[in-house]
Order: structure tokens, then sequence, then C-alpha cells
């Protein structure tokens, strides 16, 4: 790290300021996000009340707008364990002030994944028939258990590094509401700091950091197996499943960039979140989305060689028809250029790579549509006598209202947690500079 | 020393103790997983086994088989929901195909290709094939679609979440959502009328019994000896359903 090294006490005066603050953007933004909620909220009511024939999902397009946004959810949650699992194991320690950061929107985003796959239900009131009358034969009953899995364990991932934060919180924010305070008290667990704590915690973060991989991997894949299961063109194939797991760290990484710039720029955290993060983290995007890329040419490039009859009526829809338009603009914006623009070091600098990082992720969103919804109108008969909306799949109000719903409600969670709880771990990135100091006194002697 | 140590493992067998029969209890009181590797199950023994044989050369397209399956099974009117329907294939000089279905063939067939351009043409009735490896009741969730012993694919409409993951799963198109249900709907084979001695209404209502259903056990029944003496085919073979509808000259048009 570049950044000099800093005492523990400032350390934790600097990450702990932004919590005394409650400003009036602040406010209004979590106003915002309240009012979208409640509209999908009420969107949601009707929905309940009057069926899914409020979207736009029919016959051939029975999955739609959710189903696309519980994949994207998915795979944005998987960016959790690929920092503070994957890049912890391989002791890369630049990666500990983002642990938190990738942490917060793992949770969101699997919360929101769930609460996904509820509203697309046609019948949510049966939702625990999966659990009493579940057939294991079926890939949804793998994913129901998968991302219950994920979710608790992301949750312990999350909590566990934040205890003895939370007992700094405790001592420290005397001024907190009491809400707040007593909010402290309990989570801190009665923390004090003492040698078998600590060891304690060490070892149960490891536990959790090694235990998290595979549920991981096993969240994305079996959500991928979803699709390569039912014998379809354009979902039938067997790369389905590193494909969905390349693409998830794609948009994980561009989730956390984003937030990473948005939180360095608000809590005034240059120090913290430095460029040098900024420029590693662009790297991590390049390289996830070159592994993306090389799964995208086998996965277009081996069944359009062979053009058979029903992958080639989806390829030709692609390419030449009525998806190539988003069908190009997600690859070239969502992938190649920004493969390209990253290549260049000013161009992994704060703002630069914010922006490319927005429009990756947007591009992970429409990649994830793409995938769910074009398959669909390729049945393996015909299309015909239907009502001219049977045969395109264009999300209504509901659809749109619900779903943006889920997304101010991701955000929220994320607002409301780093309201309360530093954003960027206060003892690891303490223990990180103290390892930098003695390596450095170390050095000079 | 050596006291307190000994304190601590007896505690610590306590709390081990407690804890495990503490999970055991409460893990008795969660009603036991209802997991069945897979819903359908080949018949047991020589029970009846229905198979269900369309002869294509007979089907005139009058569409009685769609009507009377709505009037009998209470399936939606408007045109977009079927249990069963009928396609009229054509086939034209230069290979094309135009296949079209209106309102399922209730209404009757025009033919809208020029008389000039037709190579030939033809009727291809549809309906649940009631596979007997059905991928719908393989990726059912809950169990709600599932086999009946005497292989009929059906659904219980008290136990299906609406996850249309059937519908995706049925390469035959054969599953639509309810729109007032909001439960999947399919063909049943009018097991009602079966469990009655009956026929199924479209059977039934064929004026040139084109479609009959039966026991594929029984080497003695209308089926199995249509099976046996006719060049009979399914739908996509190759998927491996298992399918248990046999056409008789089925086009390899036909998807």
């Amino acid at each position: 790290m570049t950044t000099e090294t800093k005492k523990f006490e400032q350390i934790r005066e600097d990450l702990i300021r932004p919590l005394h603050k409650n400003t009036f953007g602040n406010q209004v933004w979590i106003r915002v996000l309240i009012i979208m909620i409640l509209l999908a909220a009420f969107a949601y009511g009707h929905q309940l009340m009057t069926g899914l024939g409020l979207t736009a999902m029919r016959d051939y397009s029975s999955w739609g707008l959710y189903i696309a946004s519980f994949v994207f959810w998915v795979a944005v949650s998987l960016i959790g364990s690929l920092i503070s699992a994957v890049l912890k194991l391989l002791d890369q320690k630049w990666s500990t002030p983002l642990t938190r950061i990738s942490e917060l929107i793992a949770l969101a985003a699997i919360a929101m994944a769930g609460a996904t796959i509820v509203i697309d239900m046609g019948r949510p009131d049966r939702v625990l028939n999966i659990v009493l009358n579940g057939r294991l034969s079926s890939p949804i009953v793998w994913d129901f258990f998968v991302v219950n899995t994920y979710l608790v364990i992301s949750l312990i991932l999350l909590y566990l590094p934040l205890i003895p934060d939370i007992a700094i919180l405790r001592d420290r924010m005397t001024d907190a509401p009491k809400w707040q305070r007593k909010l402290y008290e309990v989570l801190a667990l009665n923390w004090q700091g003492t040698k078998e704590q600590w060891a304690l915690l060490k070892k149960s973060m490891k536990i959790m950091i090694i235990l998290i991989l595979p549920v991981a991997f096993s969240i994305h894949t079996v959500t991928s197996w979803l699709f390569a299961v039912n014998s379809r063109a354009g979902w039938h194939s067997t790369i389905f499943g590193p494909y969905f797991v390349a693409g998830a760290f794609v948009a994980g990484s561009a989730a956390v960039l984003i937030a990473m710039y948005v939180f360095r720029t608000r809590q005034k955290l240059q120090d913290y979140i430095t460029d040098d993060h900024f420029n590693k983290m662009g790297k991590l995007l390049f390289l996830t989305a070159m592994v993306y890329l090389y799964f995208n040419i086998n996965e277009y490039l081996v069944p359009g060689y062979a053009w058979s009859r029903l992958e080639g009526a989806h390829l030709h829809e692609l390419f030449f028809g009525q998806e190539a338009p988003s069908f190009w603009m997600t690859q070239i914006f969502g992938l190649v250029l920004p493969i390209i623009l990253l290549l260049f070091r000013p161009m992994r600098k704060p703002l630069p790579v914010f922006v490319i990082a927005i429009f990756v992720l947007i591009g992970a969103w429409a990649k994830r549509v793409l995938i769910v919804i074009p398959t669909q109108f390729h049945p393996q008969f015909p299309i015909q006598n239907v009502p001219e909306s049977f045969h395109h799949y264009v999300p209504t109000y509901t659809e749109l209202t619900i779903t943006l719903g889920t997304f101010a409600i991701a955000i929220l969670i994320i607002t409301l947690l780093v309201r309360v709880f530093p954003v960027v771990p206060i003892w690891e990135v303490a223990e990180e500079h103290e390892n930098h100091e003695a390596t450095a006194t170390k050095n000079i002697k | 020393m050596k006291n307190v140590k000994e304190n601590q493992s007896r505690r610590k067998f306590i709390r081990n103790a407690g804890m495990t029969l503490g999970t055991l209890l409460v893990t008795s009181a969660i009603p036991s997983f209802n997991a069945v590797l897979f819903a359908a199950n080949k018949p047991k023994g020589k029970g009846v086994w229905y198979g269900i044989a369309i002869d294509i050369e007979k089907c005139i397209g009058c569409g009685n088989c769609a009507k009377s399956c709505k009037i009998e099974n209470d399936v939606p009117q408007e045109p977009f929901f079927f249990r069963n329907w009928v396609e009229q294939y054509t086939i034209k000089h230069d290979g094309s195909i135009v296949v079209e279905s209106p309102n399922g063939g209730i209404d009757g067939f025009t033919q809208s290709v020029p008389d000039a351009e037709i190579e030939k043409s033809f009727f291809v009735p549809k309906m649940c094939n009631h596979c007997a490896k059905s991928p719908c009741v393989q990726v059912c969730p809950v169990g709600a679609t599932f086999e009946t012993p005497d292989g009929v694919v059906l659904v219980d409409e008290k136990y299906c979440i609406g996850c249309r993951y059937c519908v995706q799963a049925c390469p035959y198109g054969c599953r639509y959502i309810h729109p007032t249900k909001n439960v999947v709907d399919k063909c049943t084979l009018c097991y009602h009328r079966l469990k009655k001695g009956l026929m199924p209404a479209c059977m039934q209502n064929c004026p040139t019994q084109a479609r009959i259903s039966g026991d594929l056990n029984d080497p003695e029944s209308e089926v199995s000896k249509f099976v046996k003496t006719k060049n009979v085919y399914v739908l996509k073979p190759h998927l491996n359903t298992g399918s248990k509808l046999y056409y008789n000259a089925l086009n390899q048009e036909v998807r």
C-alpha cells in the first residue's frame, strides 16, 4: 500500500466519524428509497390479488423480468465470497478495506434474490410446500436450499468481523440515540477483546471463509442448472455453470467498484479506499471480464458453428434478429469495451473505473435478461394463433415497479447498515497498518 | 490443576450431551422431509398402463376434440388456453412449412396457402403425451405434478406453487397457467371419465375415431394393436421423454 501507516486511534476516529453525521442528502435518499419500496409494495399487493396476469408473462415467455433479476441478484451476491474469501485465502492483503462493502452487497443481493423468487410465484402462500413436500429431482428445490444457506452464511460472515468494531462503537458512540447504543451493546456480545475472544473470532472467521466457497459456487451453478437442465436451445449447455459463475464475478466486481466510489466520496475515506484500490479492483474486473468473455465465445461460437435447427433459430434472433441491438450493445458496452479500456492505467483511476463499472453492471443485468427471455420464444413447436402480446415479452409497469422496488430495498439495506456500522472494517485495517509498519521498521533496521 | 481440568471436561461433556439432546428434540418436532428422488414410478406388476394413439390419416381437422375438451374440463374459453388442439401442416413445393391452428382448430380450418404452392397438407392433433419419463414431473419442486400408477400425468392444484418450471420443461407445449387459479393446468386424459369406464371427451367426440386410448399392458387392447400393426412414431423421440402418444403416419417435419 502506498499510503502512510496510521495509528489505531486515528483510524478509529476516521472511520467512526461518518456515523455521527446524518446529512440532509442521506435523509432525502432514504425517503426516496422508501417511496419506491411503498410503490412496489402496492404493486405487489395488486399482483397478489389479481394474479400473475398483471405481468407480461404468458404461455411462451412464462419466465420474465423477475427470473432475470433473480439471476442477477444471485450473481451480484457472489462477490462477497470472492473478496472476503477467495482473496483472503490467497493472502491478498490489499482487499481488507473492501471486505465489508462486498459482504454488505452480498447480503443485500442474496436477500433480494430470495424475495424475487417468491414475488415470481403464482401461489406464494404455498412457498413452504418446497420444504414440506420437496422433490429432490427438481433443481428449484436445490436452489431454494442453497440460496437460504448462502443467506445465512453471508449474514454470519458479515457479522463476525463486525463484533470487535461494534464493541468499539459501543465504547465510543456515547452520544448516539438510545436505541443505537442498545443495539451496539446487544450485538457486541460482550466483546472485551481478550486473547481467547480474539482466537475464537479468528478461528470462526477462517472456518466461515472456507465454508462459504463451496456454497457460493453451488448457489450460482445450481441457478444456472435451472435453465441448463431443460432441453431448450440457448439453455441446454454444459458450460452454463462456470459461465454463470464467471459472469457473477464480473457483476459483483462492478457492484463493489460502484459502492467503493460512492462511500469514498460520501464518507471522505480517501485514505482508506485509495486510488490504488480502484486500480487493483479495476484489474480484478478486467481479469473476471476476460474469463467471462472466454466463456461467452464458447457459448456462442460452438452452437453457432454447428447451427442446428433450433440453436440456429435462437442464435439468428440474437445475432441478427429482434434481439440483436440489445445483444450487441450488451456484449460491446458491457464487456468488450470495458475490457479494452481497463487495459489502460488512467482508466483505472476512481472516476473512470466507476463509470466503466456502471456500464458493466447494467450490461450484466441486460445479459441475464437476454439469457432468460429470448430462449423461450424458440419453443420446440411453432408459435401461432395467439394474441400479439404472446409473441414478445415487454415487462408491464407492475413488473417494473416491483423490480425497481427490490433494487430500492437492496440499496436501503446497505444504506441503513452503513448508517450504524463503519463501512471499512476498523480493526482489520488497523491490523494491516500495524503489520505494514512492523515490516517497514524491520526493513529500515 | 488436575481438578480444574476434570471439572472442565465434565462440564464440556454435560454441555455437549445437552446440545445433542436439544438438537434431537428440536429436529424431531419438524415434520419429516417428504423427499422422493423421482416423483414418477414405472407401473408395478401388470396393472393398467394408459397410452394414446392418434391416426393422422384419419384426422379430418374438425376440431371436435379441442371443443369437447374445453366443455368437459372447464378450460378457459379464450382462444389460447388449450389442453389439446389441432395443427394444420402445409408443406410447400420449396420445402418451407406453414403451421396454422386458428383457435386450436375449434372453428375449423381454411387453407391460407394457394393450391399451386402446396406439396402436401395434413392435420396433427396434439395433446399431453403422458410421458413415462416426464420432464415436467421431474422438475416439479413440490410434487404437484405426478404420474399415477396407471401412467397418467396429473396435477394436484392444491400443491402447485405456480413456479411455471414445468411449463418450461414440457417439450410439447402442453401446459399453461390457469388465469384465475394461478396454478398450472393440463390434459388429464379425462381421468375422471377413465375411472368410470368412459372414453376421454376428445376421443368420444372424434367422428373418425382418429384418436384412441387404452391399456398398453393389455395386448388385446385397441391401443396395443394399433401400436403393433402400424408404423407408429412419437414426437421428439431424441428427448427421451418416454412419450406414450403414438402417431400413425407422422411426417418428419412435425415438431
